[in-house]
Parts: structure tokens; sequence; C-alpha cells
């Protein structure tokens, strides 16, 4: 299996008025490519931070992020929103749809930002996949929350990403939605075979993935092979 | 995505914009009123533009007009004689006409006329004939006003001079007349063959001399005056050609619309600074969504220029309703301007102000929209994590202070396009620059001073208002801004207005002369005032008046100036007439500020030592001790300058540029002014007819008359004023209400929040009062004091007078703009107030 995302010393530092702020500190690891990985930490562990510097999202203050062997940390803002658009799918805790575009227009951005054409069917599959085509012409407004976030899961789909970085998917819908949420996540993560990195403080969502990293302080403090197999998500 | 789709730009800005469409309507309005403004100003520019070269031939009524301001000289009378194919003359001068039916008298213009004049045009009169019928007896035509003013009728007498004519009819309007001009001067047109019967045109008269000719066949008159020329300018003649009156015209008209583009420009720039808020707001709100975009890809540049696009198709919009509604204004503006005008407006459509009333639009709705766009690019895609410890800094872009640079320049650029000067364009620029800077100085001092020394102690309603001014979100600048610049301008033309009457008035007050008889001859001096006296009637002044020319400065003639132009001394110098004096002693008008004065020549040999106004001394570069050469009537008199004098020339009496002492002048031809003080209308009117009856070539000038006309113009012009500014008024209304609005969308949230906590409505109500109480009235009191320290300095470096404001008109501004604030404020939380919480909270706001 080759490294999909490999990080080394990463370091991230806020300067306070007169105090600096350590989020991370000199964290190390590697996933592999199909992986499924959660991040999981108490509240202000920089569980979150360690995400957005995984996904490009972010500069570090120290150390190196190499996602599907690009350095991140060499690139610019605009050539790391390229890194993304190309190879990184993004689902939120908020959702984070554009709300003043449809459920359909919010799935095609990603691949009208590549520049590709007739994309209209391919999305319009997406939103089917994820049991909303009927709602296609609908708004974030006019939508549940875990409609939303199945238009969310879509779009992060949309653009075939080599990695999908989920921040607390689940953390904003009750136990039902949620569930369907997960298991929709897993599904598509299977079929597409990309790497899913996941950040939450749910233990029985972490525990459906492959590997957990713990994150308190600042620092890596365990990282758990769950030894689980792809099929396991079978479960749900 | 590496290069950039445009089209795919355009319709992510159209997608964007779906759900915002009202509110970014309701940003660009602000602009709509400013566009529509110089639209308006533009077409009807343009429009006089062509009315004047369509009409140049009616205004001048012959193909060349050669004029003079004394009797042309016998060595050029054949030149004259063989110029044209058809010629006429006129003699204009100014002097009083007696209607002897009830014995009504005025100063008016006389125009004593030979020949066909006008050749294009004609002078038009009730009946239509008289205007040329008159010219053939002992007839005149009166212009309509003093017809109407003097109650007279065609058929009726008037009396000019020693001359009794019958009136042939009512004159309505002459080539090149406006209604000001005949307000301030009306015409009594006779025929020129009577004038000498009259025995006005006596020696040190001030008449002016007109030859007009019409060719039949095609001449270049251009040319013909370029050949003329140096005869001409030797003997002092003045060349006018339907070409020339053209430009002279145009360049006068494009001057007043400049300035009233100016003013409509104030009203773009107003309405440009609630643009700049408003989408500072808006794009705010959009800081969740552009981080999303940028999540997916989407880079700065690419989600700068979507934004972007929607600012300048809104701006086209907005610019286009702009130019449409200008359009309409125009139609209203030659009422508005209608005397101020010599010739017919007539109203079209001018393509080319609607293009440029659409460029300027979209241009400065971009520039200001950029400062608030700009930060766009620094919006971090990590706002989507919402773990930005960083705050986007919306402030600290180098680029921003790149696009004040430009707004400046822009500014600059567009003032220097309408005036044509660059120290005015620089010095307007500067002014709105320092308007802004105070205003926003005020607007972070107040923040501060409400946060340092915040009053805790008071109730919670007077607290929430008052901490909602320094608040995230707040309003307080935006608003003081708006305001504060908006209520300025209204205060200073309110107060120009007044110090340009009080400036006047004071003139005119008790115990200054309101009467001035001249041209009183030499003969008539002692008569003339023992007739003032036997009415009662104190001579302020009696002075005797020579007209003279420079002849040479410092041994340099006309002709060695204009050929050595590093001289500084312009050759009008020489050629303008002077009307000198001489006395003993200073009067209390005049202070020496330099040089010593010398009252008297005693002996003939002495250097004879003249004293010179300090500004007309600095205009034509001469200094104490320079040698001065006169040509009084053709006599050449050296003289050295001896001193310079201050005059305070408001003063109602003679003040001259040149004064000579005693013992040189005495016996030069010369005419003699007699100052006096009537106290009422009645003693006016008898005074004038008993001067008219016993010296007809005596002219009076009235200082209430001259009052009234003055009055009327300035409310004339006050009116055109007021006019423009009103689109600066309601555009500052409109950003007020903008700003508002939006804050609406701020401000909403957290009034359901307070009422779901137990606020009633009373207290949300009393909360945003007293918010926007404070708002409106820091922002009118700032934009009042602004206003006054502006109209002072203009009073007394521009006027040269006092200012003493009226405190009761500022008063009402600064309660009216507070009310309006508070009433825009209150209007806009209606809607939560009156609602459930819940209601609220459930709709999309």
């Amino acid at each position: 299996m080759t490294t999909i995302l490999n990080v080394q010393n990463l370091t991230k530092t806020y300067q306070g008025s007169g105090n600096t702020l350590t989020v991370l500190d000199n964290v190390s690891f590697a996933i592999e490519a199909g992986a499924t990985v959660a991040i999981v930490g108490p509240s202000g562990s920089g569980k979150t931070t360690l995400l957005g510097l995984c996904a490009g999202l972010d500069r570090s203050s120290a150390g190196v992020v190499e996602l599907n062997g690009i350095r991140l940390d060499d690139l610019d803002e605009d050539a790391r929103a390229q890194v993304r658009n190309q190879h990184v799918g993004f689902i939120f805790q908020n959702f984070q749809l554009l709300p003043t575009l449809t459920a359909l227009e919010n799935v095609m951005v990603p691949l009208e930002l590549r520049g590709e054409r007739n994309i209209k069917p391919q999305a319009l599959d997406l939103l089917d996949k994820v049991g909303l085509a009927g709602r296609a012409h609908h708004y974030p407004a006019q939508l549940s929350g875990g409609e939303q976030q199945r238009v969310s899961l879509a779009r992060a789909f949309s653009n075939k990403p080599k990695i999908l970085f989920a921040d607390e998917p689940t953390g904003n819908l009750d136990a039902e939605t949620s569930e369907k949420v997960v298991k929709l996540i897993f599904d598509l993560n299977q079929d597409a075979g990309t790497t899913l990195v996941l950040v939450t403080h749910d233990n029985e969502l972490a525990s459906k993935t492959q590997r957990i990293l713990r994150v308190k302080g600042g620092k890596l403090v365990s990282d758990e092979w769950l030894n689980q197999s792809l099929e396991q998500n079978e479960l749900f | 995505m590496n290069k950039l789709n445009i089209a795919w730009l355009i319709k992510m800005a159209w997608r964007d914009s779906r759900r915002n469409r009202s509110r970014l309507f309701l940003f660009i309005s602000s602009i709509v009123l400013g566009i529509a403004a110089l639209v308006a100003i533009f077409s009807f520019g343009y429009n006089l533009r062509r009315d004047i070269d369509q009409q140049a031939m009616e205004l001048i009524g012959a193909d060349l007009v050669i004029s003079s301001n004394r009797p042309v000289s016998a060595e050029v009378q054949p030149l004259l004689d063989s110029l044209g194919d058809r010629r006429s003359q006129e003699r204009s001068f100014a002097s009083m006409i007696l209607f002897p039916k009830n014995e009504g008298s005025r100063l008016v213009q006389i125009r004593a006329l030979e020949g066909e004049f006008p050749y294009y045009g004609a002078l038009e009169t009730t009946p239509q004939s008289a205007g040329v019928t008159f010219r053939n007896g002992r007839q005149a035509l009166v212009d309509k006003t003093l017809m109407l003013q003097f109650n007279a009728q065609i058929g009726d007498s008037v009396k000019v001079g020693e001359v009794t004519f019958e009136i042939a009819g009512i004159l309505n309007k002459a080539p090149g007349q406006s209604g000001i001009s005949a307000t301030v001067a009306p015409a009594v047109y006779i025929p020129l063959q009577f004038l000498e019967q009259t025995g006005l045109e006596q020696k040190g008269s001030r008449i002016m001399y007109l030859y007009y000719y019409k060719y039949d066949a095609p001449v270049d008159t251009k040319k013909l005056v370029e050949k003329l020329e140096p005869r001409l300018e030797k003997e002092l003649l003045n060349a006018e050609t339907i070409e020339s009156e053209r430009e002279d015209l145009g360049r006068s008209f494009e001057d007043l619309t400049g300035f009233l583009a100016l003013v409509g420009f104030i009203a773009l720039l107003l309405g440009s600074i609630g643009v700049a808020s408003a989408i500072h707001v808006y794009i705010k709100e959009k800081l969740s969504s552009i981080a999303i975009l940028r999540c997916l890809g989407v880079s700065g540049r690419q989600a700068f220029l979507i934004f972007l696009i929607q600012i300048v198709g809104i701006g086209f919009l907005g610019s286009v309703i702009g130019a449409v509604l200008g359009t309409a204004v125009q139609q209203l503006l030659p009422r508005v301007l209608q005397d101020l005008l010599p010739v017919e407006i007539t109203m079209g459509i001018s393509w080319l102000a609607v293009m440029q009333g659409i460029g300027l639009g979209v241009v400065i709705s971009l520039l200001f929209a950029l400062l608030p766009l700009i930060s766009i690019r620094n919006i971090s895609p990590l706002n989507t994590l919402r773990l930005s410890f960083e705050e986007t800094s919306l402030f600290k872009d180098p680029l921003k202070w790149g696009v004040y640079g430009l707004i400046l320049l822009f500014i600059f650029g567009f003032t220097y396009l309408q005036t044509e000067k660059l120290k005015e364009a620089a010095y307007f620029t500067l002014g709105v620059l320092v308007a802004f800077l105070v205003l926003v100085g005020i607007a972070a001092g107040l923040v501060w001073l409400v946060r340092r020394y915040f009053p805790s102690s008071w109730s919670y309603l007077w607290r929430q208002g008052l901490a909602n001014l320094f608040r995230p979100n707040n309003q307080t600048l935006i608003l003081i801004v708006s305001i504060g610049l908006g209520t300025a301008f209204i205060c200073t033309l309110y107060f120009v207005q007044t110090i340009l009457l009080n400036h006047v008035t004071l003139s005119a007050s008790e115990n200054q002369p309101n009467m001035v008889l001249f041209d009183i001859q030499n003969g008539q001096r002692e008569a003339v005032a023992n007739l003032v006296k036997n009415q009662g009637l104190p001579v302020l002044q009696q002075v005797p008046i020579i007209t003279v020319r420079v002849e040479e400065i410092n041994g340099l003639t006309a002709a060695e100036v204009k050929k050595d132009s590093t001289l500084g001394i312009s050759v009008r110098a020489f050629q303008r007439e002077l009307r000198v004096t001489f006395r003993d002693s200073l009067t209390d008008s005049e202070k020496i500020a330099e040089g010593a004065w010398v009252g008297k020549v005693n002996t003939s040999d002495e250097t004879i030592k003249v004293s010179l106004e300090e500004g007309y001394a600095e205009r034509i570069k001469v200094k104490v001790g320079d040698k001065m050469v006169f040509n009084v009537q053709g006599a050449l008199i050296p003289t050295e300058v001896g001193s310079l004098r201050k005059v305070d020339w408001n003063r109602i009496q003679t003040n001259f540029r040149v004064i000579f002492p005693e013992g040189v002048l005495e016996e030069a031809p010369q005419f003699h002014v007699l100052i006096t003080r009537v106290p009422d209308a009645q003693a006016s009117a008898q005074l004038q007819r008993a001067v008219v009856r016993q010296f007809p070539n005596i002219s009076i000038v009235d200082l209430e008359l001259i009052l009234d006309i003055l009055d009327e113009l300035l409310d004339k012009i006050g009116f055109v004023i007021r006019f423009m500014a009103a689109f600066s008024i309601i555009t500052g209304l409109v950003v007020l209400i903008s700003s508002v609005l939006i804050s609406k969308y701020q401000r909403i949230q957290e009034s359901v929040l307070l009422r779901t906590l137990g606020a009633n409505r009373r207290q949300i109500f009393m909360i945003t009062a007293l918010e926007y109480f404070f708002l409106g009235a820091l922002a009118s009191g700032t934009g009042i004091v602004i206003s006054l320290a502006g109209s002072w300095a203009l009073a007394k470096f521009s006027f040269e007078t006092k200012f003493t404001p009226e405190l009761l008109p500022v008063l009402v501004v600064f309660l009216l703009i507070s009310a309006l604030t508070v009433a825009i404020g209150l209007m806009n939380i209606r809607g939560v107030v009156n609602k459930s919480p819940l209601e609220v909270l459930r709709s999309d706001v």
C-alpha cells in the first residue's frame, strides 16, 4: 500500500498578546491509501487543527505535511487550493453548503472548478446515491440537517477525491440521522476506495475506523490499530 | 482549475447573487441619485453646447462685431467703413430714463442703434413690427420688465436725456440677452440719429461703441480678424465673430456646468461611501461561503473575481437606472436655469452623457467596493472549521492603501476634468479628504471615549444603547461619516448663501450710503450738490473721476512687455482704462500698507507720487519707488509709486486703484461722483425725478434696487444650487436608510435574543432609539462643526467678511437629522418587536 498522507514533526503555534500558544506539538504519523482513520481527543486537544493542516487548509509553524506525494508546506494558498480541488474531499460538522446554491449546484461546484463538462448527470447520480434525487433543486435552507449533510457528502465525493476529511460529521445530527449519515460515509468511501480521515470525540464512530490517533494537549498520545477489515463496514 | 474560467466565475456570481439581489440593489441605490445628478448635468451641458453652437449666430446677430470703449480715431474709421457688405452701429451706455406719465425714473442700458442689426435673429418685440419700425422715427423699444415696473403702455412717452421718445413696442428679447441681464440692466433701444440730441454723449461718459457687419457671401471671419488684429489692437478695438462668441459662451457655461457637476459629484461620493460600507457588511456575511469555496479549491483571486463581477453587474444596473432618472431630471434643468441662459434650450437624450454616467457609476462603485472586496483574497478556508485564532485582517492589507490612492486620484481627476484647474481640483480633493478624516477621527474617538469612560452606573437601557456604538458589527463609523458629510454639505450651502446675503445687506445697513450719482460734469458739480442738499439729503462724498491708461511701467511700453513674457506683467495692465481720482488725504476705508502718502504736489518739477491699491500693484507687478507713465486723455504724465494702500472694498463709497495727489489732474477732463443716503423709497424716487429733470445726463444707482436685484439673483442661483444639493441630501437619506437596514441583519438576532430573555417592546425600542440618537446627534453635530469651520474660512479668506451664523436653523437641522436617524432606526426594528421571537428566529433573516 502507498502512503497517501505523511505527517512529520508537525507543530502549530499561535502568537497571542505576549505569549505563544502551542496547539500542535511535534506530531508525526503516516496514513496508507484506502485506510479509514479517526483522530480523537477532548475539546481543545488540537484535533481539528491537525485536520486543517493535513487537508492543506492552514500552514504549519514547523514540520512537513505530504499529501499524495505533494509537500503542502512548500505551496502557497492558491496552489494548496488546487491540491484540495484535485485530491481532497471535505465533510464538516455544520455542513458548510453554499446557501445561495441549490443542492445540485453545490454538488457540481468541485467539478465545475476542474473545468469538467456534462457534469449534471454525474451530480444527480451522486444525489441519488445519498437519497436526495428529488431535492436536487432545493436550497440548503429548505433541507433538514441530515439532508444537508447528505448533500455535503455527495459534494465531497463528486471530485473523486483520494482522501476525505470529515470534521465531526455527525456533531449536529440526532442519533438516527447520524447512523444513516455514517453508513453513507463508509459505503461511499468503500465504493470509491477513498482514504477517510475523520475527527470526532464520538468513540463509537471512531471505533468504526481501522485506526485511531489520539491527540491530547497538542500531542499525539496514541496510535491504535483496530485491525478491522473494510468489510466490517457491512455491520451497518 | 489553472486558468481563470470567466464563464464559470460569471455563473457563480449570478448564482450567489440569487438570494441577495434585493439587498445588493439596496446597496447600489445609494449611487443612483448621484449618477442621475451627473447625467442630468452632463446632458444639459451637451445640449446647451449644441444649442449655443446652433444659436451663436442669433446671439451675436452679425458676422463680425468690432467694439471699443472710446470713440474710434479718424485714422481707423476708413477701415471700419470698408468692412462687411452691410453695416450697423450702436452706442451703448448706462443712463437714466424718465416716464413722464408717472414721473418714474430708473437707470437703464441705452442702446442707440443705426442700421438693420440684428442680421441673424431679431429684436423680439410686441408688436412684432416695432423691432424694425422704431428706427424710422423718434421712437423707442422698452424692455418688458421696465414696462411692467412703471406700468407703461405702447404709445406712452419715455424721456432719454433731453429727448422724449414714443414707446413703439415692448422689447421681449434682444440678441445675447438672458433673463438676468435684463433684470440687472434693462435695455431701451433708440435710433442712433437722436443720440446727439439727448445730450448724453459727453466727454468722460462710459460709452461702448459697437460696429456690426454682415457679409452677403461666406467669409472666413476668423482669418479676417487675424489679419486685422495688429491694427485693432493698436487702436484698442475688440473683435468678435460667431466662432469666438460660440467659444466664449461655451466656455463660460462649461464653468457653470462644471460647478454643478461637482455638486452632483459630492452626491455620488456620498453614495459611494454608502456602497463601500454596505459591501463591507455584505462581504463579512459572505465570509463563510467564501471559506467553503476556498476549501473546494477556489483560489483567492477567483473568489475575489466572483464578488467583483457581482458588484460590477449591480453597479451597472444602478448606473443605468441613475442615467434614466438623470435623463428625465434634465428636462427640469432648463426651467431652473432659464433666467441665466441666453439661448433656447432644446432637451434631448444625450447618449454621451448617458454613457459617461454609466461608466462613472460602474467605476466609482467598483473603486469603493474594492476596499472591502480585496479582503476576500485573504479569507482563509480555515474559517470553515471555525478555528481561525488570527482574525482575518480586513484593514491591514497594503493593497487597501493602493485603493485609497486610486480613489483620491479618481476624485482629483474627475474634479480636474470639470474645472480644468489643478489648484482647485487639489483643494476639492483635499477638502473631501479632510472632511472624511475628521469624521473618521471623530467616530474612532467616540468609540474610544465610550469604551474608556463607559458609564457603568447608568440604567441598563442607556448602557445597552451606548454599548451598541462600539460592539462588533457596529455602524458607528459609516453612519457618522455618511450623515456627517451630508450634514456638512447641506449646512455649508446654507451658510455660504447667508454670508453672501449678509455681506450685501451689511453694506446697505443704516448710516451707509445707498445712492450714487455719477457722470456729473464739472459745471454741474455745485448745482447737483445743492439739489441734493435742498432735498434734505447729505452729500457724503463728492469726488472727481478721470479716465486714464497706463502708458509705461518702469520705462516699458505695452509692446515691449508683450515681447518679453519673462517680465510677468500682463499686457492688460496697459489696455484697461482706469478711473482715478486726486485728493490730499486718505478716506477712512484706506490704510497705507507700504511707502508714504503724498497728498499734494506743490511745484511743477516735483516728482508726482501716486498711491496704488496693493492688490492692483501686485497684479501689475509694481512696487513702491517704481516709475509709471499715465496717459491722461492724450497727455503723458510721469509718476512714481509713492505708496501702496489697503482698501476696504466692501464699503459703499468710491474707492480707487490709483490716487493722484492734488495739483496734477485738476484741469484734466473729468466727471464727478456724488454719494448720499436716502431714508426711504419715496425720497429716492423724489431725488431721482429731480435729478433726471434738471440733469438728464446724470446716472443714479439706487443701492436698494441693486440689493433687490442681487437678492433675486442670489435666490435664482441659490435655487439652482439647492436643486443640485437636493440630490446629495436625498442620497444622504438613502445611505442612512440602507446603512440602518444593513445593520438590521446584524441587530435582529440580538434583539430577538433580548426578546426571548424577556425584554419588552418598549425596552427594545428604547435601546435602539438611544443608539441611533447617539449616532445621529454626533454625526450631524460633527457635520455642522465642519460646515461652520469651512464657512468661517470661506467668509474670512474668500469673501473677506465677518461670519456670524444663525443658530436657529442650525439647531433645526441638528434636531431634524437626529430625529430622522432615530425614526429610521426604529422603523427598522419594528418588524422584530411586532412578531413573536420564534417567528423571527424561524424565518430566514
